[in-house]
């Protein structure tokens, strides 16, 4: 089962409106507590950064049998340094950011803390792929 | 640590509509106060209560992805009706205090309420 998700760079109210849609469907169909609480959590940070960070882009969110597949795409500023981007604590948040509640560069780590995989791809000037890999077994 | 007692000890109100027997039967068990998502996305871990002295819609998004059931808004501010409206679609309950957040917390705290330990 696959969702796609646009997401819109400008709107940041409705910003994780895809992680909450796809949560929802995982609690649908009964997929364990625990590893519904690792996809929303690492999905709502990929989301944030998508919106705060890439500009928007679109989302494609994938149950399969063993385990829920999410890849973010965008074509915001990409990343040059992704190991330093990966460091807790890093963050090139602007001041306007951080009054909305984010910026603190634990994102991504975070993300890494609650995946089973995660890849990101990125080129400046053009744009940054992240892809999610948490196993519904353990 | 009932919500209708985090009510009373915070001299807070209801902003989500729930009734008295509503909120009596929400038993609280740890609470975090926090105005960065952020941290609250990677320090959280099983508090059901967040209290915030942020005002936006991520608020709610993010105590919907953490499986906090309930919120309050400290310093006497009030979130906007965008807000609410989110937060009774999701099911959480919003809660209002006068008091600010360090007070707030400290207020819980001293009347049994806990958050988590270091580590
Ligand atoms: N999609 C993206 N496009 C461009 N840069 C990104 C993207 N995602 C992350 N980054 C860069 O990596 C940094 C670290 O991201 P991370 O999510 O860890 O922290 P943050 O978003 O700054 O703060 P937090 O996630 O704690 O709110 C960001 O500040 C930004 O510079
Ligand atoms: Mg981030």
């Amino acid at each position: 089962m696959v969702k796609h998700y646009e997401i819109s760079g400008t709107d940041f109210a409705n910003a994780g409106e895809a992680s909450s849609d796809f949560k929802a469907m995982l609690k649908k169909i009964g997929v364990p507590t625990d590893v519904i609480r690792k996809v929303s959590i690492a999905m709502y940070e990929a989301e944030i950064n998508t919106v705060i960070h890439g500009q928007g882009g679109y989302c494609d969110a994938e149950l399969q049998p063993d385990r829920v597949i999410i890849t973010f795409t965008d074509n915001g500023p990409g990343i040059e340094d992704i190991e330093r981007a990966m460091q807790a604590g890093y963050s090139t948040a602007t001041d306007e950011i951080r009054n909305l509640g984010f910026g603190a560069g634990m994102g991504l780590p975070n993300i890494k803390k609650y995946t089973d995989d995660m890849q990101i791809e990125s080129e400046v000037g053009k744009g940054t792929t992240v892809v999610l890999t948490i196993k519904l077994f353990k | 640590m009932l919500l209708s007692e985090v009510c009373s000890i915070l001299d807070a109100r209801v902003i989500t509509g729930e009734d008295s027997d509503v909120i009596s039967n929400i038993d609280i068990h740890m609470a975090c106060g926090c105005d960065l998502m952020s941290d609250v996305l990677a320090f959280v871990k099983d508090q059901a209560l967040l209290l915030t002295g942020l005002m936006n819609q991520q608020v709610i998004r993010t105590a919907e992805m953490m499986d906090i059931i309930a919120v309050c808004f400290v310093r006497g501010k009030l979130p906007a009706d965008d807000v609410v409206e989110l937060a009774k679609k999701r099911g959480i309950t919003l809660l209002a205090t006068e008091h600010p957040l360090f007070s707030a917390c400290g207020m819980l705290y001293d009347n049994g309420l806990r958050g988590r330990e270091h580590g």
